[in-house]
């Protein structure tokens, strides 16, 4: 019988912090901007430079510590870690190794019908690198220092995992509590949250690691988990083969779904850390942890049974809509403005999320406002629009966030409900369709829809369909 | 002298530096490097036993900036001084990440 | 009038009396600059046109009534690793051969809110690494008592430029004694401030945890005035303290009655050169006869203060001289295979030897596998020697040590052997380890007729005191010129 081996996985997850300006220094980080333009003496390692540290990563680095069940670090210190890089404009990276900023910590997570607990090691902050584009032009590379000295937290879980699912709940774990924190956006795709797979395999039931490999550049959770499995799979042939695995960082090519080692004779991986001494201590009284828990909001497990409790939503519906804060957010603002929680919630989990899916978007990309929401709510509520016109209006809502009332007024999208006018085009409608009329009044209830149809359409769908159903009924008698 | 610094460790440190020795360069900091560390090792007659390593000299702390972005487009400075630029980048040989 | 010969508070008076205009105090300065430069090469850059048209600005803001400081108009030279936006800043090495910073170092701004007028940049050793500016790569500087000999290092552009009266004061950095020592080499009066007191913002670092910059002229007034001048609580340095006062020139009072000065045994013993010693103990004499409490103590650690040192300096150094890559700014080397291959071609051929030294050995003891037997062991060394300052502070006002354990060396004699030019630093050192104030002030010269300084540790904060017993003991002797800065012109 073949072997069975259990995979062995340990998470360093970094997260780039929504803080407005750079860890060291006042230059902005936002996103884009042509090179090189978000650059000052410290975050493109001028000599002379000297850095300052921003107190929100201090705070935002404690509140995630906090949410994941960190020991807070009362005296921690940053370390200067040493290789050299293009991107890594002082060819160190202000980073903390000795005394971290959090430890030993926990979140839980569920998979299928087990919940287990993955243990957090240590969070540090850091400064993130800049950006390396390769010039197909000339063979060469340009570096770009706009996003060097955009803070991070580092997040390493101990080897805890021990398959795809768990290591892709952890994820998600992780990155709901950060968001929730608004600490984070952690985007995958645009870096801002990154993870590297440690990673070993050993014949199940042993109790020793064995040779861990790290794995870089995984940009979404299936290429995580396709990494995973591919290098899974590499270290057990290896071991089948009677080769041993060797202790190595490498890069996964998600194009070519397979990995290759990272080292070369000139990147010896010996950091040669030691304290910074250009930034001082940071002490953190009990006081300033206390601060940072009383900010701490209602986290997603606590929303989604208040959730059900409170407005009576289906554990399904609550699940989705707490998924993301931003989402959780527009829906009690919308709530608390029309007072309809199933009727935002149907918008949210139906429309909404098609429209998300359609324009491959992610809850956090919402950008319409609870009004306007809760606007279009009353409007349907009070029969000024019908149903399939508030879902016109909606899709602009949710492209432009217009306001409902102007467009269905510009539009001239209200409903109808002038009887003179609707008299008038029913009896049109029963001139028109004799065939249809006779059927009906001969007793197929049914012709009464295709009638109903005609009469929809003629009045370009503004008509209140409950009307004119009762009208026709009255007509025809 | 108590110290023997290898061919292997000039050659490894010279990695780490990022630094090409020639030769006589080599000879020169394998004896100097001997030199340094044997006189470095007489730290080890003093007991430090329970001494906690100083890195700052006075107990300062929490020194913060705030969250505010004070910036403006540094492109023009931060370029000035480029050995080779294109693109408002710096060129440099090709990197593979 | 011989402007050359005024020291910089006279000058500024006589420039505020409108005795001296600002651009003839700066022409006084580029002809001495012109006459003596080609013989002790202080500068290894002079701005003589940006001096003179920001010499006709300050004589405007003197006459419009805004610079009313001390300093108002009076030229000054800055040591090499200060960074001046758009002018050279080399740090004396090939690397920086054509950086222009993009900003001022905080100090030299604080100069010229004061009216300051920046006639060049001094030579220096390489990155500071060195006691006798003879590791810089534009070729070594001599001094003004004899050119045969060195000025001392780091800073010994600066202390030439001012015992040759090239400029009245100058701007140095001082790491290991590098102020100190080349002051006491140059007889000038130079003070290495304690630690915090003056920003590092702008200046190139070396061993960030040592690094100060601090003043260098002829006399005390002058030097106590510029300390007020550049320090200050600078939020863009971390490791800048906010002081509870900066009024340095109040202690500009001759006066040390009840004065407790201690004289460590070990700094005066065979070490230590005769002709150096009997000068010091001489001024110590004088000292006591003002009234001073003079008193022998045991200074144990000081042999340990050069190893730890030559540990945490180069560790550093290592790390803040990686940013030298030919990336950014500075040399490039002109033909490479690939990144690795041009960062290890531009360093080599960009840093000289001493600098490649320390970089070799700070990156060897931050190495895996040493870092707690070398670095951690110098921390902890450096904690020791800093309790071994306290306890003598709890006893004494001041101590008094040599600058340096001879005078100024022969060029050309001391850069063979490391060890050797390493233990001429055991007078200056454990001050930047503890992080204390130091000042050294001219008190005779030897046969050679080359000047001997005495050094004036104070407590950390303590400037006062020193500035005191310094100004106390100068009020017993005149100031000595070198010939060079004496002949007529």
């Amino acid at each position: 019988m073949a072997k069975q081996y259990e995979t062995v996985i340990g998470l360093e997850v970094h997260v780039e912090l929504a803080t407005k300006t750079k860890i060291f220094c006042s230059c902005s980080t936002e996103f884009g901007g042509a090179p090189n333009t978000h650059t000052c003496p410290v975050c493109t390692g001028m000599p002379g430079s000297l850095p300052v540290l921003n107190k929100q990563v201090v705070e935002y680095a404690m509140a995630i510590g906090l949410a994941t069940n960190c020991d807070i670090t009362k005296v921690c210190k940053f370390d200067r870690k040493n290789y050299f890089y293009p991107d890594n404009p002082q060819n160190y990276q202000i980073s903390q190794l000795y005394l971290p900023i959090a430890r030993n910590g926990y979140v839980e997570i569920e998979v299928g019908d087990t919940r287990k607990k993955v243990r957090i090691h240590e969070m540090h902050m850091e400064e993130d690198a800049g950006k390396l584009i390769h010039d197909e032009w000339d063979d060469t590379s340009l570096v770009d220092y706009n996003r060097s000295g955009v803070p991070l937290v580092e997040i390493v879980s101990e080897p805890d995992m021990r398959s795809a699912d768990e290591v892709i709940a952890y994820l998600e774990k992780l990155r709901t509590i950060i968001q929730y924190l608004g600490a984070s956006d952690c985007k995958l795709q645009e870096g801002s949250m990154r993870a590297d797979v440690n990673l070993s395999v050993r014949e199940a039931g042993t109790k020793e690691f064995g040779t861990r490999t790290e794995m870089k550049n995984l940009n979404s959770f299936k290429a995580i988990a396709r990494a995973i499995e591919g290098e899974r799979e590499r270290q057990i042939e290896l071991i089948e083969a009677g080769k041993a695995v060797v202790q190595e960082t490498r890069r996964w090519d998600d194009n070519k779904e397979s990995s290759h080692a990272m080292r070369s004779k000139e990147d010896a991986q010996d950091y040669r850390y030691f304290p910074e001494p250009d930034l001082v201590p940071i002490v953190i009284s009990d006081e300033w942890i206390e601060k940072i828990r009383s900010r701490q909001p209602e986290f997603r497990d606590e929303k989604l049974q208040r959730y059900k409790k409170e407005f009576d939503i289906p554990q399904y519906d609550a699940e989705i809509i707490t998924e993301s804060k931003h989402m959780a957010d527009i829906f009690e603002k919308t709530t608390a403005i029309c007072g309809k929680p199933k009727k935002v919630s149907n918008w949210l989990m139906v429309e909404t999320m098609r429209l998300l899916k359609e324009q491959g978007m992610e809850p956090e990309d919402i950008r319409f406002s609870p009004e306007n929401l809760a606007k279009l709510i009353e409007l349907t509520e009070a029969g000024t629009v019908n149903s399939s016109v508030a879902k016109e209006v909606f899709e602009q809502i949710f492209a432009k966030d217009v306001d409902p009332d102007q467009y269905v007024e510009e539009h001239g999208l209200k409903t109808v409900n002038d009887e003179g006018a609707l008299e008038a085009v029913l009896e049109k409608v029963i001139a028109d369709n004799p065939q249809a009329v006779a059927d009906y009044r001969g007793g197929k209830e049914k012709a009464l829809g295709a009638l109903v149809g005609q009469t929809m359409k003629a009045m370009k769908g503004k008509a209140n369909p409950g009307m004119v159903n009762q009208k026709l009924k009255e007509m025809l008698k | 002298m108590a110290n023997k610094i290898s061919d292997e460790t000039i050659e490894y440190v010279g990695i780490l530096a990022k630094l090409e020795l020639s030769g006589q360069e080599k000879e020169d900091a394998k004896a100097d490097m001997e030199k340094m560390l044997d006189y470095i090792d007489t730290l080890n007659e003093l007991d430090t036993e329970g001494i906690e390593p100083m890195s700052h000299v006075f107990p300062v702390h929490n020194v913060f900036r705030e969250d505010v972005v004070a910036n403006g487009d540094g492109s023009a400075d931060t370029l000035a001084n480029a050995p080779l630029q294109k693109d408002q980048s710096f060129k440099v040989p090709k990197t593979i990440g | 009038m011989d402007i050359t010969s005024l020291t910089a508070v006279e000058l500024g008076k006589k420039i505020k009396a409108k005795e001296i205009s600002v651009v003839d105090a700066v022409k006084a300065s580029i002809a001495q600059i012109e006459k003596v430069e080609k013989d002790v090469h202080s500068f290894v850059t002079i701005d003589k046109e940006g001096a003179l048209k920001r010499a006709e600005e300050v004589q405007k803001q003197i006459d419009a009534g805004i610079l009313t400081g001390p300093l108002a108009g009076v030229p000054v030279a800055i040591k090499d690793n200060m960074c001046t936006r758009d002018m050279l800043t080399t740090c004396s090495s090939r690397i920086l051969e054509n950086f222009r910073p993009t900003f001022t170092s905080e100090a030299v701004l604080n100069l010229e809110k004061a009216g300051a007028v920046i006639i060049g940049k001094t030579n220096m050793d390489e990155f500071a690494m060195g006691s006798t500016t003879e590791t810089s790569y534009y070729g070594a500087t001599k001094n003004p008592w004899n050119l045969n000999h060195v000025p001392g290092g780091s800073s010994g552009g600066s202390c030439a430029a001012v015992a040759a009266e090239e400029c009245p004061y100058a701007l140095g950095s001082d790491t290991g004694g590098s102020i100190r020592q080349p002051s006491s080499f140059c007889g000038v009066v130079g003070i290495k401030p304690t630690y915090g007191t003056v920003s590092r913002y702008g200046l190139v670092a070396y061993g960030s945890s040592l690094d100060q910059i601090g003043p260098i002229a002829k006399d005390v007034t002058d030097c106590a005035t510029i300390l007020e001048a550049i320090a200050s609580y600078d939020l863009k340095d971390s490791t800048s303290i906010a002081r509870e006062t900066y009024g340095f020139t109040s202690a500009l009072k001759s006066d040390v009655k009840g004065m407790r000065i201690g004289i460590p045994r070990s700094y005066f013993g065979d070490g230590l050169d005769a002709e150096v010693r009997e000068p010091i103990l001489n001024a110590v004499k004088v000292l006591e006869e003002k009234g001073a409490i003079v008193e022998e103590f045991d200074l144990n650690l000081v042999k340990y203060a050069i190893p730890a040192y030559y540990v945490i300096a180069s560790a550093e150094a290592s790390s803040n001289l990686a940013r030298f890559d030919g990336v950014k700014y500075g040399y490039r080397t002109e033909e490479y295979e690939g990144l690795h291959n041009m960062y290890k071609k531009t360093r080599s051929e960009g840093f000289g030897p001493e600098v490649k030294r320390r970089i070799m050995l700070g990156s060897f003891v931050l190495s895996s596998g040493y870092y707690d037997a070398y670095y951690l062991k110098a921390l902890r060394t450096k904690a020791l020697i800093k309790q071994e300052f306290d306890r003598a502070f709890e006893k004494y006002d001041v101590i008094i040590a040599p600058a340096a354990p001879t005078t100024a060396p022969e060029i050309g004699k001391s850069l063979s052997d490391p060890i050797k030019m390493y233990l001429g630093d055991i007078y200056t050192i454990s001050v930047n380890l503890a992080g204390l104030p130091g000042i050294t002030i001219p008190v005779g010269k030897d046969t050679k007729g080359l000047p001997v300084g005495m050094q004036i540790i104070g407590n950390c904060f303590e400037e006062n005191k020193i500035i005191r017993a310094a100004y106390t003991f100068e009020q017993t002797k005149t100031y000595e010129r070198p010939e060079i800065a004496k002949e007529a012109r």
